[in-house]
């Protein structure tokens, strides 16, 4: 974890560097803005990666001596399939499209997304969809 | 029928004699058919959704280029009207790198491969990942669907300057849903490169430490990253130009107050870290191929992890080099760190032909197809590094010159990409590629690419500008842009091929679990890979846990232990 | 190609210093200062303005260089290709770093980068310098023509699209271009120039020429404009000082004031009836020039 964390750090630290550099130098906001942007981009998670790289035992993932069934047990749960990311995707697609083809077409559109956020939530918290 | 899954961790087993063991709380029962596909989270079923997509795109975009190709036949074509021309090439572009580029590198193998690589069961967040291919697909069909719009499809080129693409200049519904499309595959991508890297850092084998994982997951770890510094961006610039174009505000038009060059400021910002975005999977396709059939470890890793990283810090500031000839740009800045970028770009060319040094080369169709990426990349790189270099950039910008440059590039990652697709379609269907068809198919692609761009690097040089659809008559003009067809011909013709070759290839040759005596985690498993992506696992004491399983024999890698422990 | 022939760059006086002072790394730019034109111009157009000479000696440098980098990358790939064909089943050694030559492949770069960016510099600031000048030229680009004006006289210069305005310039002065926009961004490209430059809407952009042969030279808008983007041609005429002076004169006459009126007329006319989109069935592709 602290590799993961010490690459963010270091990216966010080059972006800082060089919007400093660009932003005395150039005469522009726009890119100087950006990049600064981009260093807390780099800092963010850099930084709670960071913080939890400290407080968290080693995973075997990061010994290099690990064996494979350090790693058993399980992980997470999901569910094994699920319609709502169809239904949430359809319903974007049906909002985006309500800014060319008519402002109607957000009915249904907003109604997927909203279908799709409350299911999607429900299975999470029952460990699957039923 | 829907059942819940618990998600078990990898079956882990160390002994090879459990290899036919079988645990049947691993098999997955989900709906089948059609309401499977839609309902599925399974990365590998969306990884064959995203690639089988990516394909047609790649299709559809290479049949623009082919009437683009034949208009410029004679100088005054009659093929396409002028206002078809602009959409064409519009479209052409969009399509390429939005619709096909992108989500082959970072959805299509990544999503395949990414999680088996690393020994993870699935991406982090499966869910997430079928939304991205939903949102992928329906912004490509929004995107496409300008084209049955009464105004036609967005005509005002894939990098939209504005006030080009303001709604006096495109008043049309086609360029409205070039915005949506981008939009919906926009956040596509976002929520590809969050799933992405949360799966990196957090599901990797035991062993699995990061400077022990291909570089091929390096690189998709690294296009992450600058998916979530870029692409919000870009999805920030488009609500802009959409608010211009309907809400009323003046935040590109002069006409308000507003600065047009701030467009191609944002775009850019996200445009060129896309480059790489683009590139990176692809460089990564080539860095797992070359050293698979040259039977050695990739040399020098951990300077190509370096170069890596190096490029996507650099590419952050680069962008204003497609902006030299606005003439409002700080041009010492953008040229050194543009010119700079060519350095770990070199490394990895480098490092590439150390691979192949004193290896055992063998001719596969996927590694012809690597050789011909690392060929035509360097001419691409190169020619790339004249445009770094402002004056130079003034003589040949917006010429066919800059053409030629993105095409040897873009055409290398073609190539890149198709080695990907033999090398990892056996895993993927598990049946192999004719290979004979498959050589054909690289001589007429790579062949075809420099008939195609060499032509137009001197046409650029004697001064034709991008984006015409007719040309002053000069009989060379004709010629040169003749043969450049005929090599885009040549191109179309390979890209038939290997159509032809999936269809005739199909159930034909069983790949096997690992056909090419590969060395990554993928090649452990079998083809195609279990629901959760395998039965049981190796010690993972190298980059190469497969190789070494196979070849206890051979020596260990001198670097190979240990890396990565000293934090 | 082009085929005037240029005098050497005064090159023979500096030899042994200069290839002294700077060393292996600018060897090519070296040897393209001794050998002056007599470099082959791989593929690009000899200038005849002073910067775009300029430009394309810098062109000819990065050539070199890439040649010299591209061939001798092109001999290793073809080498390793050839010479480690599989030929058994043998394991070969499993090599993976070589740190010097690795950070021999990663410092060399860095110094050709440098040496690149520093001929870039010198390159760039002569093509950039704005020196002081009485000539100056505005341009303004609009959609699908340009117009020329020149400051403190009457001469006036309008032209759509296959009609290709021509653009006045004196030979053997710095002459001074302020460029803009009316409606979108324009490309303002003379190939024999070797330069282009945008016109955009709401700022000027400056650049100088300084032509050194006398000619008509073609010119065309390079970014899309939109409908009639590939027939926004304009024309380049380089002529003697005094042949300058009385084209500007003649606009003092009744009949150029005449001209330049129509001119002027002839844009408010386009500009009242201008449609910059018109769907794509409407459109035909006609003649080119």
């Amino acid at each position: 974890m602290k590799i993961e964390a010490r690459i963010l750090l270091l990216l966010g630290l080059f972006f800082g560097a060089m919007c400093a550099v660009y932003w005395t130098w150039s005469l522009e906001n726009a890119g100087g803005f950006m990049m600064f942007a981009a260093m807390l981009l780099g800092f963010l998670p850099g930084g709670y990666y960071w913080w939890w790289s400290r407080r968290m035992p080693e995973r075997p993932e990061d010994n290099p001596n690990a064996n494979p069934e350090d790693g058993a047990g399980v992980i997470g749960t999901f569910p094994g399939s699920s319609i709502f990311p169809f239904t949430l995707g359809m319903g974007a697609f049906m909002t985006v499209l309500a800014m060319v083809f008519g402002t109607w077409l957000l009915v249904p559109g907003l109604a997927l997304v909203v279908w799709a956020l409350l299911g999607a939530t429900g299975e999470s918290r029952h460990g699957g969809d039923h | 029928m829907t059942d819940v899954l618990d998600t078990p961790l990898v079956q882990q087993s160390d002994a090879p004699a459990a290899h036919e063991e079988h645990h049947g709380h691993d098999e997955h029962h989900g709906p089948s058919g059609i309401l499977n596909w839609l309902t599925t989270t399974d990365h590998k079923i969306i990884g064959m959704s995203y690639t089988i997509t990516a394909v047609i795109m790649l299709l559809i975009g290479g049949a623009f280029a082919e009437l683009i190709r034949a208009q410029l036949v004679s100088p005054n074509g009659h093929l396409v009207t002028f206002a078809q021309y602009n959409e064409l090439f519009t479209m052409h572009g969009s399509v390429m790198i939005y619709l096909f580029a992108g989500p082959f590198a970072f959805g299509a193998l990544a999503n395949f491969v990414v999680p088996i690589q690393i020994g993870a069961p699935d991406m982090a967040f499966p869910r997430l990942n079928a939304l991205s291919y939903w949102l992928y697909l329906s912004g490509s069909i929004t995107m496409l669907l300008g084209f049955v719009t009464a105004g036609g499809a967005a005509n005002f080129g894939w990098v939209g300057y504005s006030p080009l693409s303001d709604s006096i200049n495109a008043p049309g519904a086609g360029a409205d849903l070039w915005i949506g499309g981008l939009l919906l595959t926009g956040f596509s991508a976002i929520f590809t490169g969050v799933n992405l890297a949360a799966t990196i850092f957090y599901l990797r084998a035991p062993g699995m430490t990061l400077f022990r994982m291909p570089i091929f997951t390096w690189n998709l770890l690294v296009t992450a990253i600058l998916i979530l510094l870029a692409f919000p961006v870009l999805t920030a610039g488009l609500i802009m130009l959409f608010a211009d174009r309907h809400f009323g505000t003046h935040i590109f038009s002069v006409s308000g107050g507003g600065v047009p060059v701030l467009w191609q400021h944002i775009f850019w910002f996200w445009g060129h870290p896309e480059v790489y975005i683009l590139a990176l999977p692809f460089f990564g396709m080539v860095t797992e191929i070359i050293p698979v059939f040259s039977r050695k470890p990739v040399f020098g890793y951990k300077g190509m992890v370096f170069a890596t990283l190096t490029i996507a810090a650099l590419s952050l500031g680069v962008w204003a080099h497609h902006m030299f000839t606005t003439g409002v740009v700080l041009l010492p800045f953008f040229s050194i760190m543009s010119l700079l970028i060519a350095v770990p770009t070199g490394i990895k060319l480098f490092n590439w032909i150390g691979s192949m040094w004193r290896g055992q080369i063998w001719f596969s169709t996927a590694m012809l197809m690597s050789i011909g990426f690392v060929v035509t990349f360097l001419i691409g790189g190169l020619t790339g590094i004249y445009l770094a270099s402002p004056p130079l950039d003034f003589f040949t910008h917006d010429t066919y010159f800059v053409v030629a440059h993105f095409h040897s590039v873009v055409m290398a990652l073609v190539l890149g990409g198709m080695a990907g697709l033999y090398y990892w379609g056996p895993k993927m269907t598990g049946y192999m590629l004719n290979e004979t068809l498959g050589k054909i198919q690289f001589w007429l692609l790579f062949i075809g690419t420099q008939v195609f761009t060499f032509p137009q690097y001197i046409l650029g040089l004697q001064g034709m500008p991008r984006r015409m659809a007719v040309y002053p008559h000069d009989p060379q003009w004709q010629n040169l842009n003749l043969w450049s067809t005929l090599g885009a011909v040549m191109i179309g013709v390979s890209s038939l091929l290997f159509a032809i070759n999936c269809i005739v290839s199909w159930k034909k040759v069983p790949a096997g679990d690992n056909p090419w005596d590969a060395h990554t985690l993928e090649w452990f498993t079998t083809s195609p890979p279990p629901h959760h992506n395998f039965y049981r696992l190796p010690k993972i004491r190298s980059e190469r846990p497969t190789w070494d399983y196979n070849h206890p024999e051979a020596p260990a890698l001198a670097h190979g232990n240990g890396e990565g422990s000293h934090s | 190609m082009e085929t005037t022939p240029q005098p050497p760059q005064g090159a023979p006086a500096r030899s042994g210093r200069s290839r002294r002072l700077r060393g292996l790394i600018a060897l090519p730019f070296a040897a393209l200062i001794l050998s002056g034109c007599t470099v082959p111009s791989f593929g690009a157009k000899k200038s005849d303005t002073t910067t775009g000479l300029s430009t394309y000696h810098l062109w000819q440098g990065f050539s070199i260089a890439a040649a010299i980098i591209g061939g001798g990358t092109l001999l290793l790939i073809l080498y390793a290709v050839l010479r480690y064909r599989r030929k058994d089943d043998s394991i070969p050694k499993q090599s993976q770093y070589h740190i010097p030559l690795e950070l021999l492949y990663t410092i060399l770069p860095i110094l050709i980068v440098i040496g690149l960016f520093a001929t870039t510099l010198v390159v760039e600031n002569k093509v950039v310098a704005e020196p002081k000048t009485s000539y100056v030229v505005n341009i303004n680009a609009f959609q699908w023509g340009w117009k020329f004006s020149y400051p403190g006289t009457n001469a006036l210069v309008v032209g759509q699209t296959t009609q290709k305005p021509t653009m006045m310039m004196p030979l053997g002065v710095d002459v001074h271009f302020n460029l803009t926009s009316s409606d979108v961004v324009h490309g303002f490209y003379v190939p024999d120039f070797n330069f282009s430059r945008y016109a955009l809407p709401g700022v000027t952009n400056n650049f100088t020429f300084h032509a050194m042969k006398t000619g008509t030279f073609f010119g065309q808008c390079t970014q899309l404009c939109g409908l009639y983007h590939s027939l926004m041609f304009f024309q380049v005429k380089v002529v003697s000082l005094p042949e300058y002076r009385n084209w500007i004169h003649q606009f003092d006459t009744p009949a150029g004031a005449a001209a330049a009126q129509a001119a002027q007329q002839a844009l408010e006319q386009q500009n009242a009836t201008h449609v910059p989109y018109k769907p794509a069935s409407t459109t035909g592709t006609g003649a080119a020039n």
